[in-house]
């Protein structure tokens, strides 16, 4: 006889329930993946990330709307054009406090999404525009459990190869080494006549384009709207917090399985959804104060 | 600091230790606050637009009022019921306060109704859902313009379960404005004969709805009831259409404005039924004030922006017939006349505090229907304002029942 309940709940809910948490996951994933490469390579505490993720998700709105770029181009210039913003960011702000205390990075950062998010309010109002789903992927697919918009798992794919793309680059090649030398020793390794600044201004950009390709993500799924990222970005830090401050694969690995535990958590008890995370969070810094993939 | 700035400074400590006479000696002006979300998720249903609202009342009742002249203070809350309170407080007791006028959350709107009571200063409560502001949390000074959960819930609620919709299972955002208007509309349900189902409570600004909507879809009820606002309000239904589940359930906005509806667009709202309190294009008189506002906003005014102009307007005028700004005078006057603007039409505020006018029960356009930009409503019913509101219910002690 198959099983057709747990906990005296039908296995087509719980299934249908964990494929959402894998697309919100997903999201997670990317965003928890910029702010640990910028923390691992720079130790900063990017608090402007929500930001960007909005900044990304207007960018393909005011793209299509202003000069006709449609979503697939919009894929990879919204990502480009916010992550040269970044880099903007990092030569004329950002650099200035590397000799400081962490602090005063964070402080910036934090300064830098309100203004950001002020900005989109003034200019585009509070309440949202919508963003349609492209041609090509529009409609839904049945499961058998549950019918899923081709969109969201769209999402998926997208997100699980740029994530363990970026693994890939960082961990395995010879530029990801330049750039872990960077971390562990930039001085010598400038000795050895690699231009550091450079691979610095590059990896914020980076992180920060791979906030607003998540934006581009999701503008055909929510509003795009200037606190869009407001909450997600509190979520996204205790994500990093549990994967390890700075580890690429704790964050892409937590961010995945954060998403399916909360997906879990909106069927068993849904007023505990918003919390679960961190009640985790909490656990984890208990348990291991260094995350689950950091190191001691 | 050069000799005139000191010499001012001078001036001013003195009058400082002369103490309060020297500086009430000038007629005062007659200060209007207004204490709103101007910067968060409710910005666009009042926010700016509402001040521009309160400034275009002020400018139409010539400016000036017991040969004193009116102004305006504005404060951001931010959604915390501590900032508006406290903001409230200091325009009291040092801005000469005379009337405030805000809200759009109801927990702000119940902070600063107790200080209402406490500094005896009328206040005019919009935008917040909360039906207890006019019952558990009344006072005497507080007026609840606009709508109320009540309200809501009798519009959209009767609507959908006389047309069919029997079995409920509601989306309720997780905080005292969901939970009461999901109850409001659950009594009206069954007082209909319809039943609810189930209900999930989500927690405030979710980043995703699809889960939540998957068990409602899962209760096989008939009717999706979103006991929600703002942008949990629009996230929620564009999941819902995403999934489809709009083509086997019928979604009831229990509260939604004008301006969720043009970020959605119609091709994702449309058939929604939903209840407000004003429409700028129902009538002569509110496309005439919406044609004035239009042109210094470049949007039609939401039923909040349409009321903040009405209360601003109703209180100069009780200040006029009384011929004093004194609380009690105004309040009594204010609870014995009609009100009868370009909001409403023989509106009148109740001894707990209500403002009874019509309400009016919506459906949303398809893009088919609507000819011109903001065509997105046709009226469904007028609900009689006692209908709307309903009876007295004896929780407020100011109206027995």
């Amino acid at each position: 006889m198959p099983v057709t309940e747990i906990f005296g709940i039908p296995v087509a809910v719980i299934l249908g329930q964990l494929m959402l948490g894998l697309v919100n996951g997903s999201f997670y994933a990317l965003l928890s993946l910029g702010l640990a490469v910028i923390f691992g390579l720079m130790g900063i505490v990017n608090f402007a990330h929500g930001a960007f993720y909005a900044l990304g998700a207007f960018a393909a709105l005011l793209g299509m709307k202003w000069f006709g770029i449609n979503y697939w181009a919009a894929l990879l210039l919204a990502p480009l054009a916010v992550g040269l913003f970044g880099i903007v960011v990092e030569r004329l702000l950002l650099r200035h406090l590397y000799r400081l205390d962490p602090l005063y990075g964070l402080l910036l950062t934090f300064g830098l999404a309100l203004v950001i998010e002020g900005s989109l309010h003034q200019l585009f109002g509070a309440s949202g525009h919508s963003y349609s789903v492209p041609r090509q992927l529009a409609g839904a697919v049945n499961l058998g459990f549950m019918i899923l918009p081709i969109y969201r798992a769209w999402v998926i794919v997208v997100s699980v190869l740029v994530c363990f793309g970026t693994w890939f680059v960082i961990e395995c090649t010879r530029l990801g080494s330049t750039l872990r030398a960077a971390t562990e020793n930039a001085p010598l390794l400038q000795a050895f006549g690699v231009n550091v600044p450079l691979l610095v201004v590059a990896t914020y950009g980076g992180g920060v384009a791979l906030a607003a390709l998540a934006g581009v993500l999701s503008a055909p799924v929510v509003l795009v709207a200037p606190l869009m990222g407001n909450s997600l970005v509190i979520v996204v830090f205790a994500v990093v917090v549990i994967g390890g401050m700075g580890s690429i694969l704790g964050a892409i690995v937590s961010g995945l399985a954060l998403g399916l535990i909360e997906g879990f958590t909106k069927v068993i008890y849904p007023e505990a959804s918003n919390i679960v995370v961190f009640v985790i969070m909490a656990l984890v810094l208990v348990l291991r104060p260094a995350g689950l993939f950091g190191k001691e | 600091m050069n000799l005139k700035t000191l010499a001012m400074a001078l001036a001013a400590a003195c009058a400082g230790i002369a103490g309060a006479p020297a500086v009430l000696a000038a007629a005062p002006d007659v200060v209007i606050g207004d204490i709103d979300d101007l910067s968060g998720n409710y910005a666009d249903v009042a926010g700016t637009g509402a001040v521009e609202s309160i400034k275009m009342a002020i400018a139409d009742f010539g400016g000036s009022v017991l040969g004193r002249k009116i102004s305006i203070l504005v404060a951001d809350h931010q959604n915390k019921p501590d900032i508006g309170a406290s903001k409230f407080r200091e325009w009291a007791d040092q801005n000469g306060l005379t009337m405030l006028i805000g809200g759009s959350n109801s927990g702000v709107s119940i902070a600063m109704s107790k200080v209402a009571a406490a500094k005896k200063i009328p206040f005019f409560a919009i935008g917040a859902g909360g039906a207890s502001l006019t019952n558990e949390d009344c006072t005497a000074y507080t007026v609840h313009y606009v709508y109320d959960t009540t309200a809501l819930a009798n519009g959209t609620a009767t609507t959908i379960v006389q047309n069919g919709g029997k079995s409920w299972f509601y989306l309720t955002a997780d905080y005292a404005f969901g939970t009461q208007l999901q109850s409001a509309a659950s009594k009206v349900v069954e007082a209909n004969g319809g039943k609810t189902v189930g209900a999930v409570r989500v927690p405030l600004a979710a980043s995703d709805f699809s889960s939540f909507l998957l068990q409602a879809q899962a209760s096989g009820a008939q009717v999706l009831g979103l006991a929600n606002a703002g942008e949990d309000f629009s996230n929620s239904l564009k999941a819902a259409n995403e999934f489809g589940i709009t083509k086997k359930m019928k979604p009831a906005a229990l509260l939604a404005f004008i301006t969720n509806i043009d970020s959605l667009g119609l091709q994702t709202a449309q058939g929604l039924y939903l209840t407000t309190g004003f429409y700028w294009d129902l009538n002569d008189d509110t496309r005439a004030f919406s044609k004035r506002y239009f042109e210094k906003t470049r949007k039609e005014p939401t039923m909040d922006q349409g009321g903040y102009y009405s209360a601003t307007l109703t209180y100069l005028k009780a200040v006029k017939a009384v011929g004093s700004t004194d609380a009690d005078k105004v309040m009594a006057e204010l609870k014995h006349t009609k009100i009868n603007d370009m909001f409403a039409k023989g509106g009148y505020i109740r001894a707990d505090g209500v403002m009874i006018h019509d309400m009016y029960v919506m459906q949303v356009k398809s893009p088919q229907e609507s000819k011109y930009p903001w065509d997105y409503y046709k009226v469904q019913k007028v609900m009689k304002g006692e209908e709307a509101f309903g009876p007295i219910t004896g929780l407020c002690p100011l109206a027995p029942k």
